[in-house]
């Protein structure tokens, strides 16, 4: 399916919902569902920006830009539609960045089932308002993805996972830019990434072991905390947290963040901008998702 | 309610409203070649005193225009139509530094290096550096995304702002994300970087700061042909590395620069490239030796790798010297920011030298090679007449060769007044009305900074035809 038939699909009339592989919650429940396109239409390494359908399963992706030594920092499984507008990271945020980074050039369908271009082909762009950025984390309530132009990265030479048991706070005060660094209230772990030399010296330096990653990460709830706030997780129940990024996989869901009014507003009167009758996901309140 | 200057004076005191023609002339304009008008210029010190000054605007039906140094070179904190200007010059503090989780708090006011240099003692720093980071403040960093030659690797503004708190136009005050990696909601945050200043003021931002690199090496490498430089660059980047900053130098730019500061550049070259990579020992030592073999298979004419911290100093005061060198070709100039697919370089280079030559002006260029972001400096002498019209011509088919080879408008210096009417070059009126969409749900009057960015207006529907409360 292309973007012109895609956009048909969605139409301009009754509600609708995108289905994706479902890794993520699914479409929304008895409404009718639609299918963004797939396929990867170019890699360019050396411009570092890849195109493809949103539709395009995020491993076809991941294993079409191995072949160039490359990646994008959009974590596994899924499309990379719905890892797009869910919006979360993978574990190796704190190197990589957050997904709503990768995002330089959108043509989606809006509510009137038009193809509207947001963003721009280049790694640098500012021309206009950042619309990229409101469709990243926008779970299909603005308008749907059809195709996208991501930014890539290099592949590290060489990665390696370390553990030690020494308090995250003076490990992460002795590496100079760690990928990841995992805290489960008493072990920590590092990813580090480079040359092979650089790594085993910041791991001797800073008395790390080889380890493997941490294999039971728990998935009973995904908080977002201030990083100052991690060390108040002891006690709170089984976690993982993200040192550095604030993200923590914990065993227990977030108790409900409080929502400034203005704030609650502002998603009111866009969703009201984007999608006047509520017709693309309808029921989905993202300031319920937390 | 006394008279608009009445009103923000009673809030601020009659030192910190300003309406004397001096000033309104200064604040009539920013760093470009335009100008507007303003009746009063306000210089707020806290959040309250901006929502005052806002809430007062409005009740007088004008307008307000926030403004940081006035750095801006796209008229984005010009005023139009006698609009309020908010300065934020006096909110220059650091609120709060988180050390271990390298973030910071500061007002928008507090001028970009001197964030960096006082945090220098901490092994941090802002990593945007815009050229102009001696003067140009936070807050206008934010509004406008800004970059700089170390954003190559690092990424622009956008990727270093966890928080803003706004007063919004209607002059409500709130919080847009936070210090937490994933706020509930849209990221209104993203959207209200790059807006320049139309979907409020910024009152604080939360930056992310960046770990001071253990080891840095800085090269200079010069081409007999701008060919040659930019497929080094495209080189560069396809075998797998992100230097720390990839500048580019042409000829006229180097000849210019040498004169200026003498530093021994390579002035028969056609083009350098000023390389700086960044990290640990042995990466470091391998990224230069690779970048440096790269070069040579594009017949590079000489390798300078900078010996110390003098000569590194030396070779970046050299990039960042061009603007004053050219003040002593000609009076007067206009510096363009398009952004092309960096393999594009060489033919869009090509293409605005013969741009330059049909309009019979001088053109330099000096630019972020590395992530294709040009600036083609075009000097000029403002009294010999019918210039200025040549150098407006010029720049329109420099922006429109850009696009057309599959580049965007700007790089970093925004859209403003000065490429407003470019926009329909990049985006149909379907794309502008979804841009407008957004102005409107933030600004539904139109009182942020109208005029700027968008060709046509945004006319707002009525929200308040959706009942209250109502989650559609
Ligand atoms: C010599 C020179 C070199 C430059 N080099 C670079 C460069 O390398 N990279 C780059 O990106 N730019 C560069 N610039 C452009 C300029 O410095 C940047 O755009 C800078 O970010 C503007 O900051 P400012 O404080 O001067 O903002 P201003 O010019 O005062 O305002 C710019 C825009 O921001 C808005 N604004 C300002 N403060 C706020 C606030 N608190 N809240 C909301 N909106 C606000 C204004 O309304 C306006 O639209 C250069 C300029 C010059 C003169």
């Amino acid at each position: 399916m292309d973007l012109n038939e895609f956009a048909e699909e969605i139409g301009s009339t009754g509600p609708v919902t995108i289905a994706g592989l479902a890794t993520r919650g699914g479409p929304v429940e008895g409404v009718r569902p639609v299918m963004a396109p797939v396929g990867i239409e170019w890699v360019q390494p050396a411009e570092m920006t890849v195109c493809c359908g949103a539709g395009t399963p995020v491993e076809e992706l991941d294993a079409a830009l191995a072949a160039h030594g490359q990646s994008v920092a959009i974590p596994p499984t899924g499309t990379v539609g719905g890892a797009l507008v869910v919006g979360h990271s993978g574990l190796r945020r704190l190197g990589y960045g957050p997904v709503r980074d990768t995002l330089l050039q959108t043509n989606y369908v809006n509510a009137r089932g038009e193809i509207v271009k947001a963003g721009g082909p280049t790694v640098k762009n500012v021309s206009g308002f950042d619309l990229c950025r409101l469709l990243v984390g926008s779970h299909g309530t603005l308008g749907f993805l059809g195709d996208v132009i991501l930014r890539t990265r290099p592949r590290a030479q060489h990665e390696q996972w370390f553990t030690t048991t020494d308090d995250p706070e003076s490990v992460v005060a002795q590496l100079y830019r760690p990928t990841s660094v995992l805290w489960d209230g008493t072990s920590t772990w590092v990813l580090l990434e480079g040359d092979r030399r650089d790594v085993e010296t910041q791991a001797d330096n800073a008395k790390l072991g080889r380890a493997d990653p941490p294999d039971d990460v728990p998935t009973g709830g995904r908080w977002s905390v201030a990083p100052s706030e991690l060390p108040n997780l002891i006690g709170t129940g089984r976690f993982i947290a993200e040192i550095g990024v604030g993200i923590v996989h914990h065993e227990h869901p977030q108790s409900p963040r409080p929502i400034d009014p203005p704030i609650a507003e502002l998603h009111r009167r866009l969703k009201f901008e984007f999608d006047p009758e509520g017709r693309m996901n309808p029921g989905v309140d993202v300031l319920a998702l937390g | 309610m006394g008279s608009l200057i009445q009103d923000l004076t009673v809030e601020l005191g009659s030192e910190r409203v300003r309406s004397g023609p001096s000033e309104l002339s200064l604040y009539r304009k920013d760093a470009s070649n335009m100008e507007g008008s303003t009746a009063v210029v306000c210089l707020p010190e806290t959040t309250a005193e901006v929502q005052s000054c806002v809430r007062i605007a409005n009740r007088h039906g004008v307008a307000f225009v926030p403004r940081g140094s006035g750095t801006g070179l796209s008229g984005g904190a010009v005023p139009l139509d006698g609009a309020v200007v908010i300065a934020t010059t006096r909110m220059d503090q650091i609120l709060s530094v988180d050390q271990l989780n390298r973030l910071a708090w500061v007002q928008p006011g507090l001028l970009n290096l001197d964030l960096s240099n006082r945090l220098q003692h901490l092994g941090l720093h802002f990593a945007p550096d815009p050229s102009s980071q001696q003067t140009c403040s936070i807050g206008g960093n934010v509004a406008n995304n800004a970059g700089g030659p170390h954003c190559l690797a690092d990424g622009v503004t956008a990727s270093h702002i966890l928080a803003v708190q706004v007063v919004l136009p209607d002059g409500t005050v709130t919080t847009l994300a936070g210090e937490e990696p994933e706020p509930v909601g849209y990221d209104l945050r993203g959207c209200f970087v790059g807006s320049e200043g139309m979907l409020g003021v910024a009152t604080a931002v939360c930056v992310r700061l960046t770990q001071n690199p253990p080891g840095v090496m800085t090269m200079l490498l010069d081409f007999a042909s701008v060919e040659d430089g930019a497929e080094t660059v495209s080189g560069i980047i396809a075998a797998g590395m992100v230097p720390a900053a990839v500048e580019m130098m042409d000829q006229l730019c180097l000849q210019a620069v040498e004169a200026y500061i003498h530093a021994d550049l390579p002035v028969d070259s056609a083009a350098a490239l000023l390389v700086e990579v960044v990290g640990l020992p042995h990466g470091l030592a391998a990224d230069v030796d690779r970048i440096v073999a790269i070069a040579h298979e594009h017949n590079v004419k000489t390798v300078r790798v900078a010996q110390n911290e003098d000569e590194r100093a030396l070779l970046w005061k050299g990039r960042k010297s061009a603007f004053g060198a050219i003040a002593r070709i000609k009076p007067n100039y206009y510096l363009h920011d398009t952004v092309v697919p960096r393999t594009k370089l060489p033919e869009v280079l090509a293409k605005i030298y013969e741009i330059a030559d049909r309009y019979e002006l001088q053109v330099l260029n000096v630019f972020h090679a590395g992530d294709g972001n040009l600036h083609p400096l075009l000097v000029y002498d403002a009294r010999e007449p019918g210039t200025i019209e040549r150098v407006r011509l010029a720049g329109e088919e420099i922006v429109r060769v850009s696009v057309e080879a599959g580049g965007v408008l700007s790089g970093e210096h925004g859209i403003g007044l000065e490429k407003r009417d470019y926009m329909p070059l990049m985006f149909s009126e379907i794309d502008l009305a979804a841009q407008r969409s957004l102005r409107c749900a933030f600004d539904p009057l139109g009182v942020a900074n109208p005029g700027k960015v968008l060709p046509s207006p945004a006319s707002c529907g009525d929200i308040h035809s959706v009942p209250e409360g109502v989650w559609i």
